[in-house]
């Protein structure tokens, strides 16, 4: 979030980036992407994986949709975006599949549902289909890093106090019972509900949220 | 592998309303839980619409996946699964715009009523997920057993936006403080809701 002050002052390249982390994050400030970022947090692991899933799909597919923003015609591009996401996930997907198959099965439906992760259909919506494929791309990265960092560090808190343990080490001290409740889904919603006010309270001037949810 | 006898249907009803619920134990759809639950009718209305797809997108995408897309499936020998996210979510865009074709042709009040919902129904991923949940490999679900499954998710999403349609009314008249207003009470006020469904656990499960 600190990155809010650098953009102003930076380049216009770093501004769509500084904007994703900071001022325009995707999680806190528009609520978007809310379901993934509450069902991969348990653990570190997973959250890094499908942190860099959503970087990949969401800054390739706003790069596609930008470069054919003048050929999609303006009634079928909600379904045109809608392909090129899905055809992205299904690369993701065999990926991990091929390379990691226990973090694919770790992540169950969760990566098929980046498709309807409504950070990136927001992103190709609201910026990639009027801007300029570099910075289209650059929109859809400083959003994804955004989202990426949110879920980071709800997962740095689900993980120790759910499971007693960071990257899979054990981090906590000896005799400690892991609190079933962080690891199951009301923690996942109080965890993120904390972080989301703690953030408004150190960041009053974050765009006010939850409100306006665009999907 | 569950049974298919009646007994067996209702268990999986139950369980996809209660115990197994796909927002508050699953997590979907919520960004349309967090920007539509402000307003019990509406809210209302969101729900029904997201039942209704679910529910009928769930049974066609059953047939597609295991008429066509499966390995020696009887329409088509080739294994075409790695076509199943592709095809499950032209499945669900393509059926949400013929209802909306139908329903503003045939009926302009419904229209006027649900209109606004059913674009914002492609993209909720409590329908795409419930579509993905039934092919998981580990359940095998049938085809009575997947339209359970896909009617009790949705009344369990409608069941948990209506609560919390509610329960936001009242605290229109609360104080709450500022850096906690919209997204972050909203979370706090659904996992204590989470808390509360854990309680139906072990009651019933799949």
């Amino acid at each position: 979030m600190a990155n809010c002050s650098i953009g102003c002052t930076c380049n216009k390249l770093i501004k769509p980036v500084s904007n994703g982390i900071g001022s325009e994050n995707p999680v806190l400030c528009h609520a978007l992407g809310v379901c993934s970022a509450l069902a991969v947090t348990g653990f570190v692991s997973t959250t890094l994986v499908m942190g860099g899933a959503l970087l990949f799909v969401a800054s390739m597919s706003t790069l596609a949709v930008s470069l054919l923003r003048n050929v999609i015609p303006h009634r079928v591009r909600l379904i045109a975006q809608m392909l090129i996401i899905s055809m992205l996930v299904i690369l993701v997907h065999l990926f991990l599949k091929a390379y990691f198959y226990d973090m694919s099965r770790a992540l169950g439906p969760y990566v098929g549902l980046i498709i309807t992760n409504c950070l990136i259909l927001g992103r190709c919506e609201s910026y990639a289909v009027r801007n300029t494929p570099v910075m289209s791309f650059l929109d859809g990265l400083g959003s994804a890093i955004g989202y990426a960092l949110v879920l980071l560090v709800i997962s740095l808190i689900r993980e120790p106090l759910g499971n007693g343990t960071l990257l899979g080490y054990a981090v906590m001290p000896q005799g400690f019972m892991p609190i079933g409740l962080v690891r199951a889904a009301p923690g996942a919603f109080l965890a993120m509900g904390i972080v989301a006010w703690v953030v408004k309270a150190i960041w009053p001037d974050l765009h006010s949220a939850g409100h306006e949810g665009a999907h | 592998m569950m049974d298919s006898s009646v007994g067996g249907v209702a268990v999986i009803l139950l369980a996809a309303i209660l115990t197994n619920n796909i927002l508050l134990s699953k997590f979907l759809g919520m960004c349309s839980f967090i920007a539509i639950s402000r307003d019990l009718r509406t809210a209302w209305g969101m729900g029904v619409a997201v039942t209704l797809v679910t529910f009928t997108t769930a049974l066609l995408n059953y047939g597609i996946y295991y008429g066509v897309l499966v390995k020696d499936a009887p329409l088509c020998g080739a294994d075409l699964t790695y076509l199943t996210f592709l095809v499950l979510i032209m499945v669900i865009a393509g059926f949400v715009q013929l209802v909306e074709m139908v329903i503003e042709r045939f009926s302009p009040v419904l229209y006027y009523k649900l209109g606004i919902f059913l674009p914002l129904i492609t993209v909720n991923c409590a329908i795409l997920g419930v579509n993905l949940l039934m092919i998981d490999s580990d359940r095998q679900f049938n085809l009575v057993q997947t339209a359970a499954y896909a009617l009790g998710s949705g009344m369990g999403w409608l069941l948990a936006i209506c609560l919390m349609a509610g329960l936001r009314k009242r605290l229109e008249y609360a104080d709450v403080p500022k850096p906690l207003q919209g997204l972050g009470i909203t979370l706090l006020i659904t996992g204590l809701m989470a808390m509360a469904f854990m309680g139906f656990a072990g009651m019933v499960d799949i």
